[in-house]
C-alpha cells in the first residue's frame, strides 16, 4: 500500500481519508501484536533478572554478613534485637512465630489438600437399630480451596518480610559501619504518622482490598477450573474437584440439543451487550450534552431550576424509579393504559413480552429508558467543562462566520471528546457490565427459548452480567460456568480498555487544550 | 453594507434568538414533564385507595393515607428501613475515612509500590464485582454475618472494597498547591498535622461529597444485600425486601404499598441530596471526570 504524505493525505476526498486510515489501521495491527510480544517477553525478561539480583544479595549479605546476621536467616530479628532495634526485631520474630504456628496448626493441611480438593466426601451410615441414616461429612473442598488459597498469600507474605528482614540487617550494618547511630523503636513510631505515613494510610484499606477483592477473585478464576456447583457443593452435597480446561470448552463448543450450543448463547448475549454498551454511552452522551447546551445557552432563564429538576433523579434511589418504571411499561400498566384510553392503540402492547425480532421492542425501550436514568448525570459532567470553554474560541469562530453546527462539531465537540475521553471508555465498560438497569426493569425478558437451552433461563435482554447472576442462582447454580462466564466478560473488558485507552487522545496528546 | 441593512440583520438576528429561546423553554418544559412523570404518578399512587394493584389510569377515584398507616404498622417494612438507614450511617462514616486515607496516601506520596497498586486497582475494576459475591457469601455465613446477622456483614463488604473507589477524591486532592504541604512541613508539621490541619479543611466539599455518596449507595444496592439477607426478612433492606411486592404474586395486593413505600424511601435521600446538590456537582465536575 501507498503511504501518503501529509501534505497528500489532505487532498484526498473524504471517502478516500477514511479508506486510508482504515487501512493504516489494520496494517498497524501485525506490528502492535509485534510489539505486545516483545514488551511481553522484555516484561519476563527483566522479573528473571530481578529475581537472579535479589537472590546474589542474599547470598553477599549472608557471605560478608557478622554472625547476628547470619543467625537471622533463621531467627527473624535477631540482628535487629541484637542491635538495640527492640522493636523492628520483635515484629519480626512473632511475624515469623505466628507463620510457623500456623503452618503447624492448619495451614500444612489445607497445602496438601489443595491439589485434590478433599479425599473423603460426605457419607452415611444406617443405623439398624434406630432405623436411621447418620450422615457424615469430611472433607470440604470450598474451605480447603479459600484456606488453601489464603495460605499461598500467607505464605509470599512470608517470604517477603523473611527478604526485608535480611535487607534490614544489611542496612544496618552498614549504618553501623559509617558509625551513625541505628533508628530507634520510638523514631519508627514517628516515622510511621511522618514520612512513613502512607503506610499507616494504606494499611487498612489494602487490608480489606486483598481479602475482599483480591482473594475472592483468585478463588473464583480458580472456581473456573472445577466443578464447583449445587450438586457438588464441596460439603454437604458431595466434594468438588479440579476439572483443567474442561469448562471453558463446554462455553466454547458448538454442540448442543436444538442446534443451539453455549458457544451460540453467549455469542448472541455477547452481541447485545456490545450494542446495549455503545448505544446506552452514547446515546446518554449526546443526549446529556445537548440538555446541559440547551440550558447553558444564553437567555434561557431559571436555569437553576431545570438543573434540579434533572438532578433530583439522581438523588432517588434506582431500584424505585427503575421498578416502578418497569411496571408502568407493563402490559397492565399506566402506559398501556392511559395509550387505550386515548384510543390510539386498540390492544395493550406486551413491551416486555414481545419476542418479534429477537426482541426488538423490549431492547429499545431498555435503551430508551436508560436515557431516562443517565441523562441527569451527563447533564452535569458536561455543564462543568462546557462553562471551562474558553468563550474566546466562539467568539473568534463567529467572526468568521461559523454557523451554529459548525462551532459544535469543530469547538465543543473536540474538546468534550478530548476531556471526557477516558470517562467514556470507563462509562463504556461500567454499562457493559450494568447489572441494576437491565435487572430491575425487565429481568432479561423477554425469554430466549431457544438460548434458554444453556443454563439460566436467557432473555433478549440479558447482558453477559445479568447471564452470570442467573446462572447462579438457578437450581442448578453453576457456579463454575458463572465464573468462565465472568473470566470472558473481564477478558472483553480488559481489551477494549487496552485498545482504546491508548488511542485516547487526551492521553496521546495530553498538552492540545491546555 | 449600508446602516439600514446592519441594523436589519441585527434584528433578524434578536428575533431567530428570541424564538430560538422560546423553542428551547418549550423543550426544557417537555423535559422536566418527561422526567417528573414517574415521580408525580408514584406519588398519586400511593393515595390510590379503590385497588392496591396496578391500573391502567394515574388518577386515584378514591384518595388516602391509608397505605401509609398501613406501611408503617408493617414490622417488617420499619425493620428494613431501620437496617438500610444503619448500614448508610455507618457506610457513610467508615468508607469516607478508607476512601480519603487511600486518595490522600496516593495523592501526596511517592512510594515504590505506588504505581502498581494503582494499576493493581484498575485491573481489579475490570473484573465483575458480581462473581465475588458467591464466596463473599460462603464466608461472611462462616462468620455468622449473613442472614438475621445482615447488617453488620454488608457494612463488612461495601467498607472492605471501597478502597477501590479514590478516584475522585485523588483527583480533587491533586488540584491542592503541594506548596502548602511543603510550607507546613518547613515549619515542623508531621504529614499527619499536614493531613488533619492543612488537607482536610480545603478538602471540605470532597469529604461530603464522599459522604453522601456512600450514604447513599445503600439505598439502591439490590444483588449484594439480596445475596446476604438470603430470604430471611430480618436481615433484608429496603430494596430486597421491597422487590418482592412487585413479583407476580403479590404485585396485585401490594403494588400502592410498594409506591407508598417508595415515597417514604426517596423523601429523606432527596431532600438531603438536595440540600447538599452544590458538593455533588462539584464534586462529579471536578474529579469524576478526570478519572
Amino acid at each position: 500500500m501507498k503511504r501518503y504524505s501529509d501534505l497528500e493525505y489532505l487532498q484526498l476526498s473524504k471517502w478516500k481519508k477514511l479508506c486510508y486510515r482504515l487501512a493504516c489501521f489494520f496494517r498497524s495491527i501485525p506490528t502492535a501484536l509485534k510489539n505486545l510480544v516483545l514488551a511481553v517477553g522484555l516484561f519476563f525478561k527483566n522479573a528473571a533478572l530481578a529475581v537472579v539480583r535479589e537472590f546474589k544479595d542474599i547470598f553477599l549479605t549472608f557471605k560478608d554478613g557478622d554472625i547476628h546476621t547470619k543467625i537471622s536467616y533463621v531467627f527473624m530479628g535477631w540482628g535487629s534485637l541484637r542491635r538495640g532495634q527492640i522493636l523492628r526485631g520483635l515484629l519480626f520474630f512473632l511475624f515469623e512465630a505466628v507463620f510457623i504456628f500456623y503452618m503447624v496448626v492448619s495451614g500444612g493441611y489445607w497445602l496438601s489438600m489443595l491439589p485434590s480438593l478433599g479425599k473423603v466426601g460426605p457419607g452415611k451410615t444406617y443405623d439398624p437399630i434406630l432405623d436411621t441414616y447418620y450422615y457424615t461429612y469430611n472433607d470440604n473442598s470450598f474451605k480447603i480451596l479459600l484456606y488453601g488459597v489464603l495460605t499461598i498469600f500467607f505464605i509470599i507474605a512470608f517470604v517477603y518480610t523473611w527478604r526485608v528482614n535480611v535487607k534490614q540487617n544489611k542496612i544496618a550494618e552498614d549504618i553501623l559501619k559509617s558509625g551513625k547511630p541505628l533508628k530507634s523503636g520510638r523514631d519508627d513510631l514517628r516515622s510511621l504518622v511522618d514520612d512513613k505515613f502512607h503506610k499507616t494510610l494504606l494499611a487498612l484499606p489494602v487490608t480489606g482490598i486483598l481479602i475482599f477483592t483480591v482473594l475472592p477473585i483468585v478463588f473464583m478464576i480458580l472456581v473456573a477450573f472445577t466443578n464447583y456447583d449445587g450438586s457438588h457443593d464441596g460439603y454437604i452435597n458431595g466434594l468438588f474437584g479440579w476439572q483443567g480446561f474442561e469448562n471453558f470448552r463446554t462455553l466454547f463448543s458448538w454442540k448442543g440439543a436444538n442446534g443451539h450450543s453455549y458457544a451460540a448463547t453467549f455469542g448472541e448475549i455477547l452481541t447485545w451487550t456490545l450494542i446495549w454498551a455503545v448505544f446506552a454511552t452514547f446515546t446518554n452522551y449526546f443526549l446529556g450534552m445537548f440538555v446541559a447546551m440547551m440550558i447553558n445557552k444564553r437567555g434561557v432563564r431559571v436555569k437553576k431550576l431545570w438543573r434540579t429538576i434533572l438532578v433530583m433523579t439522581i438523588a432517588i434511589p434506582q431500584f424505585i424509579s427503575l421498578l416502578y418504571v418497569s411496571k408502568m411499561f407493563a402490559k397492565n400498566g399506566i402506559v398501556n393504559g392511559v395509550l387505550l384510553d386515548l384510543g390510539w392503540i386498540d390492544q395493550a402492547i406486551d413491551f416486555w413480552g414481545s419476542t418479534a425480532h429477537n426482541g426488538l421492542l423490549a431492547r429499545a425501550l431498555v435503551i430508551v429508558i436508560n436515557i431516562w436514568i443517565g441523562i441527569p448525570y451527563l447533564m452535569l459532567i458536561a455543564t462543568g467543562i462546557l462553562m471551562n470553554i474558553p468563550s474566546d474560541l466562539y467568539e473568534s469562530a463567529k467572526i468568521d462566520g461559523a454557523s451554529g453546527w459548525k462551532q459544535y462539531t469543530k469547538i465543543t465537540l473536540p474538546y468534550m471528546l478530548f476531556i471526557t475521553g477516558p470517562y467514556l471508555l470507563t462509562q463504556f465498560t461500567s454499562n457493559m457490565n450494568n447489572f441494576n438497569v437491565i435487572f430491575l426493569l425487565t429481568g432479561g425478558k423477554p425469554t430466549n427459548t431457544a438460548a434458554s437451552w444453556a443454563s439460566g433461563n436467557v432473555g433478549y435482554t440479558d447482558l453477559l452480567i445479568t447471564w452470570l447472576f442467573k446462572i447462579t442462582t438457578g437450581e442448578e447454580a453453576k457456579y463454575y460456568l458463572a465464573s468462565v462466564v465472568g473470566i470472558m466478560v473481564f477478558v472483553v473488558v480488559a481489551l477494549i480498555t487496552l485498545i482504546v485507552y491508548n488511542r485516547l487522545p487526551s492521553v496521546k496528546n495530553e498538552e492540545d487544550f491546555q | 453594507m449600508n446602516e439600514k441593512k446592519k441594523i436589519r440583520r441585527h434584528m433578524g438576528l434578536r428575533a431567530s434568538s428570541a424564538i430560538s429561546n422560546s423553542v428551547i423553554h418549550v423543550l426544557l418544559v417537555i423535559i422536566s414533564i418527561i422526567w417528573l412523570i414517574p415521580f408525580v404518578c408514584i406519588v398519586l399512587q400511593s393515595f390510590r385507595l379503590e385497588l392496591s394493584g396496578p391500573v391502567g389510569y394515574v388518577i386515584p377515584k378514591k384518595w388516602g393515607f391509608d397505605n401509609y398507616v398501613a406501611l408503617l404498622g408493617r414490622s417488617d417494612f420499619r425493620q428494613w428501613y431501620i437496617n438500610t438507614f444503619i448500614i448508610a450511617l455507618v457506610n457513610a462514616a467508615l468508607q469516607t475515612v478508607i476512601v480519603l486515607c487511600m486518595s490522600y496516601a496516593l495523592s501526596r506520596f511517592r512510594f515504590k509500590m505506588r504505581g502498581a497498586l494503582m494499576r493493581l486497582m484498575m485491573v481489579l475494576g475490570l473484573f465483575p464485582g458480581m462473581l465475588t459475591m458467591i464466596i463473599l457469601y460462603r464466608v461472611l455465613k462462616d462468620l455468622g454475618l449473613t442472614e438475621a446477622n445482615a447488617v453488620p456483614g454488608l457494612i463488612l463488604v461495601y467498607v472492605a472494597s471501597s478502597g477501590m473507589g479514590y478516584y475522585v477524591s485523588k483527583g480533587f486532592f491533586d488540584t491542592i498547591p503541594k506548596s502548602l504541604d511543603e510550607a507546613a512541613r518547613v515549619d515542623g508539621a508531621t504529614r499527619m498535622q499536614v493531613l488533619f490541619k492543612i488537607i482536610l479543611p480545603l478538602a471540605k466539599p470532597i469529604v461530603i461529597y464522599t459522604i453522601l455518596t456512600a450514604f447513599m449507595a445503600p439505598w439502591g444496592d439490590y444483588v449484594f444485600a439480596r445475596y446476604i439477607s438470603f430470604e430471611n426478612p430480618v436481615g433484608m433492606n429496603v430494596a430486597v425486601g421491597m422487590y418482592k411486592w412487585l413479583t407476580l404474586d403479590q404485585i396485585s395486593s401490594n403494588y400502592t404499598m410498594f409506591c407508598a413505600g417508595g415515597v417514604i424511601v426517596a423523601i429523606p435521600v432527596t431532600i438531603l441530596f438536595l440540600c447538599l446538590q452544590r458538593y455533588y456537582v462539584e464534586g462529579v465536575t471536578g474529579g469524576a471526570v478526570k478519572g
